[in-house]
């Protein structure tokens, strides 16, 4: 398939499905309206109201919060993700130690933490950037930790036999690979980031995307909660073709999935 | 070669290398092995699959230590690391995330050589082994030779006075593996380092070394026999491969091996068939 074929379908089940949408909301069938547009709204509505959103400008306070949220939450929970994920792989006592409670903490629904979190850090964004930190922490963690531990041991040994001491392995080995594996889970830390702060914003906020969407839940806008989720996904997207971007430049030395392993 | 006046550069005594397998059942890899490269020699193991040649190497490279007997290099006893030696192992051992001029001068950084003057050396040394033009490229984007001749100059810009090559050119098809040999006797014959030179093709082993030592079938491999080859150097191991004296030493040592070979893939098969 060419590109502009595929660009073509690619578009043609958006117009599609818009289409379907609209009639099945405006267009009665067999004298009846399959989808009430109380609880569907319409294209024309949902699209009418993003316009609105940003011809008067207000939609920008809440993005650039989430933004703001994401972004702190990623780099709080990447950091720390990397310092603990690199400490317990190369103290492997330390790490014997702290895995039920790794695993106990892990296994917990992060949303149950989000009304402590307000408790705690208030309405604001901390209480949102705490909720995405503790979703990043974990998943740069056990990337970082798998970094460290799968390190192929015949470049250690290769690493050792050049001369290299345990601080010039850490940092010409232990630390390259680490971070390619870190690099590698850059989506989804980036994804859940996203997650967190939208998730805080909806249980319980004064801005944001998710303050936006709950809002316009409580007074049964629902033109306003599809326009809301659809700025969201834009957003989501758009975040994620940043990432793309910063991995290409970072993992050049690695193949590409089309040149295949080895 | 009788000149005695070298000082021996790697003296195996009597080693014995076990490895502790499921439980406290010991599984004895090699056994008594003795061995001894002079300085400026090339020595070459040859033996069946899975005989133990890599475990010997790795114990005069001091990556493993041998459960009873004596590693000497230079008339010291080894503690630890080999610091003399360089290694070259068979699987691909580059990092992976170094250019390749990097991965040269990675050796010469760690010792405490300024970066730029590092880069340069190993600019020199990638030449030599016909990569100049290839100093930015990373390990995948070159052919499986090109990394060999690359993880070559990692080793010989440390100038390590033994060299320890584990199948390095395995992996490699025929022709690369004749260019490969015939490289590395050029740059060996610069600098004459000992050669401890692991394969399990004994007309390589021939064509390149000084003595060919050949290990029986493991477990508890020994070495059971070693032969000095009579050919001149240097040498072309394309072309010495057509010579008289070459058949007849290879007839005499085949003889040898084939044996051991036979016992060997006797014994790989049946354990494939109990695995």
């Amino acid at each position: 398939m060419s590109r502009s074929t595929l660009l073509m379908l690619q578009l043609l089940v958006a117009v599609v499905g818009l289409a379907l949408w609209q009639f099945l909301t405006t267009v009665p069938v067999f004298g009846r309206v399959l989808l009430p547009p109380f609880f569907f709204s319409n294209p024309v509505d949902v699209a009418s109201q993003i316009a609105k959103w940003f011809w008067t400008g207000v939609i920008w306070k809440h993005l650039i919060i989430t933004l703001w949220e994401s972004i702190l939450a990623f780099t709080i929970g990447s950091i720390g993700g990397v310092l603990v994920g690199f400490w317990f792989a190369r103290q492997p006592r330390v790490a014997a130690v702290f895995d039920p409670y790794v695993k106990m903490v892990n296994a917990l629904p992060r949303v149950v933490l989000a009304p402590i979190f307000t408790l705690w850090l208030g309405l604001g964004i901390w209480s949102k950037v705490a909720l995405g930190v503790t979703l990043v922490f974990f998943i740069v963690f056990f990337n970082v930790y798998q970094g460290v531990k799968e390190v192929s041991p015949t470049v250690l040994d290769n690493g050792r036999m050049l001369g290299m001491s345990e601080r010039q392995l850490t940092r010409h080995v232990y630390w390259p690979s680490a971070l390619s594996w870190m690099f590698s889970s850059l989506h989804t830390a980036v994804g859940f980031a996203v997650v967190g702060a939208v998730v805080g914003e909806y249980l319980g906020s004064a801005a944001g995307l998710g303050y936006l969407i709950q809002q316009a839940e409580g007074v049964f806008d629902v033109a306003a909660v599809f326009a809301g989720m659809f700025v969201l996904s834009a957003f989501v997207i758009l975040i994620d073709m940043v990432v793309t971007l910063v991995e290409r430049r970072l993992l050049v030395w690695r193949p590409s999935a089309a040149e295949g392993r080895g | 070669m009788a000149d005695t006046a070298q000082p021996i550069a790697v003296a195996l005594e009597d080693a014995t290398v076990s490895f502790r397998v499921a439980g406290d059942r010991v599984y004895t890899a090699v056994a008594q092995a003795s061995l001894s490269v002079a300085h400026g020699e090339f020595v070459a193991i040859v033996g069946p699959t899975g005989c133990g040649k890599s475990t010997l190497l790795n114990v005069a490279a001091g990556l493993l230590k041998p459960a009873a007997g004596s590693v000497r290099i230079f008339d010291r006893p080894l503690d630890g690391l080999n610091r003399d030696a360089g290694y070259l192992f068979q699987a691909d051992a580059l990092f992976p995330w170094k250019t390749a001029i990097e991965n040269v001068a990675i050796g010469l950084e760690v010792m405490g050589a300024p970066r730029a003057q590092a880069l340069q050396r190993a600019q020199g040394w990638l030449t030599s082994v016909g990569l100049g033009a290839f100093g930015n490229r990373y390990p995948h984007m070159l052919s499986g030779g090109q990394r060999k001749r690359v993880g070559l100059a990692q080793v010989l810009i440390r100038d390590p006075r033994i060299l320890l090559m584990d199948e390095p050119f395995g992996p490699l098809d025929a022709q690369t593996r004749q260019i490969m040999g015939n490289l590395l006797l050029e740059l060996w014959s610069a600098d004459r380092k000992a050669v401890l030179f692991v394969t399990h093709d004994l007309e390589e082993a021939i064509a390149l070394a000084d003595r060919v030592v050949i290990m029986s079938a493991g477990p508890s491999a020994r070495i059971i026999g070693d032969w000095r080859v009579p050919l001149p150097r240097p040498r072309d191991i394309a072309e010495i491969r057509m010579e008289k004296d070459f058949h007849a030493l290879h007839r005499e040592i085949w003889r040898v091996l084939k044996d051991e070979v036979m016992k060997g893939y006797a014994q790989s098969s049946q354990a494939a068939e109990a695995g």
